[in-house]
């Protein structure tokens, strides 16, 4: 294990680095989970995005994109001596996605907060609907347990969230460093067992050529 | 417990708008820096121009150790995208140097991700 400099600089042989997006509703334990795995407090930072104006004064001729700031926390881990990992929260609200995109790319995975109290769920969709649409990035599915969370089986999750049945859906204890680093480790298994194996590989999407058609 | 999104930090507020320390630019010169990308002063830095403003020293001061864009930006509470174009700035004028972040590829290198299942595993 990596020892981590008491004035938060990386090691100088960090040379690499990765991040992982962690997204979900509000107060559904983003900024928990990172913070509970994370080698530097929590930060917050703002990024300026260009969005929709989502009121009902839209007035005729008047420009309706506008830029807001929004935040987001991020947190961070030394793996070995030439990597680093990134850890981003990130609301999933569609007001959101535009900030989204620009951190989705070329990241190893998501990790997708729920929240299955009763009437939180919902909350939820939103966050499928971006991952269907806007990546291909891999995800994996992890229940927050708060106390009055009642337990479901993964396949009423999956059924209720619409979800691939190959998708990895678990437990987890957002407080908790073990059960943290437990769902973080399954997203990157899942990432590693997804991704192809190799350059000899027949890339993905491969369009139909005239001579393979005749 | 405190709610997981806890909305009290607020951010600090500037009275200058972002544009201004950016010159008017919204885009950085070179699209490769991204959140996670590494800076850290190139040792030894040639002299910052006299026209140099107070956030591009800041920047440089605050990278004499290697940290990700994202840190900076939230160390000196600045949004990521102005410093992303500062940081371009010093990157070009030879004053910053960049490791790469995350590669732009759609999905990451396998040999990659198999590095961080294993530096997770070892935690």
């Amino acid at each position: 294990m990596v020892s981590v400099r008491s004035d938060g600089y990386l090691p100088g042989t960090v040379t690499k680095s990765v991040k992982i997006l962690v997204v979900g509703s509000f107060g559904v334990g983003k900024t928990t989970l990172i913070g509970a795995v994370s080698e530097i407090s929590p930060l917050r930072t703002e990024e300026i995005v260009t969005q929709v104006s989502e009121g009902v004064d839209d007035l005729a001729g008047v420009d309706d994109k506008r830029t807001t700031t929004v935040a987001m926390d991020f947190g961070r881990i030394t793996l070995d001596d030439t990597l680093a990992l990134y850890l981003f929260g990130t609301p999933g609200q569609r007001r959101f996605w535009d900030l989204w995109e620009g951190l989705a790319e070329g990241a190893a995975g998501v990790l997708v907060l729920v929240d299955t109290r009763p009437g939180r769920l919902e909350a939820s969709f939103e966050v499928f609907d971006q991952l269907e649409i806007g990546t291909e990035l891999p995800f994996v599915v992890a229940v927050n347990h708060f106390p009055d969370t009642v337990p479901h089986s993964a396949d009423e999750l999956r059924t209720a969230l619409d979800l691939l049945p190959d998708t990895p859906v678990l437990d987890c204890d957002a407080r908790d460093r073990g059960s943290a680093l437990a769902a973080l480790t399954t997203l990157v298994q899942y990432a590693v067992d997804t991704s192809a194996t190799g350059p000899a590989d027949a890339p993905q999407h491969l369009p139909v050529s005239q001579e393979m058609v005749s | 417990m405190t709610p997981p999104d806890d909305r009290s930090r607020e951010y600090r507020d500037s009275a200058l708008r972002p544009y201004v320390l950016t010159k008017g630019r919204a885009r950085p010169s070179r699209n490769t820096i991204s959140v996670d990308t590494l800076l850290i002063a190139t040792d030894p830095a040639p002299p910052l121009p006299i026209s140099a403003g107070r956030q591009e020293r800041a920047l440089l001061a605050m990278c004499r150790g290697l940290l990700s864009l994202v840190e900076v930006a939230a160390r000196l509470e600045l949004p990521v995208s102005v410093v992303r174009v500062l940081a371009s700035d010093l990157v070009d004028s030879g004053h910053l140097t960049a490791r790469a972040g995350s590669p732009r590829s759609a999905q990451l290198p396998r040999e990659l991700l198999q590095e961080v299942l294993n530096g997770l595993r070892a935690l």
